[in-house]
């Protein structure tokens, strides 16, 4: 397609962190956002005078309250760094997007290691009170009740207020073409379930069974309870550094391979040209044309699971099954688990260990590739990660390789 | 039997691009911007016809009838009050990519919802009148 290696591989994950990860830890974002930034920068055995770039998303005072964590300012003021380069938004191919801005950064020279970090402190902010829609953010309508533009005056007056509906939409279609079934859903809650057991970090760690899933109350048909991801508090980071560093950091660095960045389809919850999947089929699509890897060399999975729907479309849009075969996929647990064909969600995923909102799932790919999953090491070969964020308009992947050391 | 929505109406604020849609109802017709050149239906509205780029749209009515290609029954309280209500997504006949986020009204079981036939019911709300679909055939029922 292009003359050389894609500029991604200028790029590797040397260093990793993460805060305290737990259900209303009642600490603001940035005292957890500098635990884990501080923790990776060690990590990748540098100083922060060493970090010359920093990235974030989807920067502050975005989306409901908690959910953006800090923004790069706030951070680099903090740890006062002096920095090259920076960059923190939400558009673009969803959580991902910060790293592979990162990558890119690096590749054109901007920035020799640059700190990514995610943090989110939904618990602690938004309470016990449940799963929140998003009707709370219009203006402008008569005697003080708001009116709503844009997206949402679409889906809201009818109710359709959280993404949770938007995705059952597409759930239940696929119920109707694909004879897609609650049993088989279970699967994607039920493996995360069984991992996070074997994570310290994770929000719900007690056994859940078929019927426990079965009985759960419905959110939005055919999404219940376990199909929607727990809120948390807690902060993620990563250094991104230059390549060339890779060998001389502390731990095996996770090469950049691949970025799945597209969006070739309506950048639209519910005029998409195929409303079974989303806009993964085009990110998962545009990182595969980007290496001579194939589906079948992935050791390890981290799909985005903010609701377990989204990890059966990830399945199909990165190629590990065909258009509709997903549920079967994931059918009975074994294809899926740790020891399985593809380990999927090895930490759990959100759905149980915490919505850190794309960054646990990557967080949990460095660890594995190292080797350093502890009681819930992938066994055997762990030499290639995927790593899938988002859901609808908004999709991003990585693909990464373990480096020597 | 589900409710025919949630408890409270959110509204779209109205604007010079998107009040045809939205105030449609007062005529009892659907309508949706059309292209002058290549009679492509736009939704939602933009300026331009995304097809062939041509700047000669205008709002048109349509049949109003359309085919239900997803639906999902919304069980949570988003909206303290809520009773169950079945969320549609609906395909417009004259252009089956053109598809509305809408409420199914008067349905009585979630049963063979996807690929049924429907038609265009409208709820005001001040100046606002949201078009909600209810299935052919309990309609005729409802009108005998
Ligand atoms: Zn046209």
């Amino acid at each position: 397609m292009s003359a050389g290696p894609p500029l991604e591989r200028q790029a590797a994950i040397t260093g990793i962190g993460q805060s305290d990860v737990g259900r209303r830890l009642g600490r603001t974002d940035i005292d957890l956002t500098i635990d884990a930034c501080l923790d990776a920068i060690a990590d990748a055995g540098l100083t922060r005078e060493d970090i010359d770039g920093l990235a974030t998303y989807p920067g502050a005072g975005t989306g409901m309250a908690g959910f953006s964590g800090p923004g790069t300012p706030e951070v680099q003021d903090a740890l006062r760094l002096k920095l090259n380069w920076h960059d923190g938004g939400a558009e673009g191919p969803a959580q991902m997007k910060a790293v592979i801005a990162a990558c890119f950064a690096i590749a054109a020279g901007a920035a020799r290691h640059v700190l990514v970090y995610r943090t989110v402190t939904e618990s602690t902010v938004q309470g016990e009170g449940g799963r929140q829609g998003i009707g709370g953010s219009g203006s402008g309508g008569s005697g003080g009740v708001p009116r709503f533009s844009g997206f949402l005056q679409w889906t809201l007056p009818f109710g359709a207020v959280s993404a949770a509906n938007w995705i059952a939409l597409v759930g239940q279609r696929r119920v109707h073409e694909f004879g897609l079934t609650r049993e088989q859903l279970a699967h994607v809650a039920l493996n995360g379930r069984r991992n996070a057991a074997l994570n310290p970090k994770a929000i719900y760690r007690q056994p859940m069974t078929l019927d426990d899933y079965l009985a759960a109350r419905m959110i939005s048909s055919p999404l219940c309870l376990f199909d929607c991801d727990a809120p948390c508090d807690g902060s993620t980071a990563l250094v991104v550094s230059h390549v060339d560093y890779a060998a001389d950091a502390p731990h095996p660095a996770c090469h950049v391979n691949s970025v799945g960045t597209a969006l070739r389809g309506r950048p639209s919850w519910d005029q998409f040209d195929d409303m079974t999947t989303m806009a993964a089929r085009d990110a998962g699509a545009s990182m595969w044309e980007r290496t001579d890897l194939v589906p079948s060399d992935v050791d390890i999975a981290q799909l985005y699971d903010g609701f377990s729907l989204l990890t059966l479309v990830w399945l199909e849009a990165l190629g590990f099954c065909g258009r509709g075969e997903s549920g079967e996929f994931v059918d009975g647990g074994s294809r899926i688990a740790l020891d399985g064909q593809l380990p999927l969600n090895t930490a759990g995923g959100q759905l149980s260990a915490g919505r850190l909102h794309g960054f646990g799932l990557l967080h949990e790919a460095c660890v594995q590739l190292r080797g350093d999953g502890g009681e819930r090491q992938v066994p055997g070969r762990h030499e290639v990660a995927v790593v899938a964020n988002g859901g609808g308009p908004i999709a991003g992947s990585l693909l990464l390789t373990r480096g020597s050391g | 039997m589900f409710a025919n929505g949630p408890s409270i109406r959110l509204l779209p604020r109205l604007d010079d691009d998107n009040r045809f849609f939205w105030t449609g109802g007062k005529d009892g017709v659907l309508r949706f911007l059309k292209c002058g050149s290549c009679h492509q239906l736009v939704h939602p509205p933009v300026p331009v016809c995304p097809a062939c780029l041509g700047k000669d749209l205008a709002p048109e009515a349509v049949s109003g009838r359309g085919r239900v290609h997803a639906y999902t029954v919304n069980h949570q309280q988003w909206i303290p009050g809520s009773e169950p209500y079945v969320i549609g997504l609906v395909e417009i006949v004259e252009q089956p990519d053109v598809r509305l986020t809408t409420n199914l009204v008067d349905c009585e079981s979630e049963d063979g919802l996807i690929g049924s036939d429907v038609e265009v019911t409208f709820e005001q709300h001040d100046e606002v009148f949201l078009p909600l679909f209810r299935s052919v055939d309990s309609s005729k029922e409802s009108n005998s």
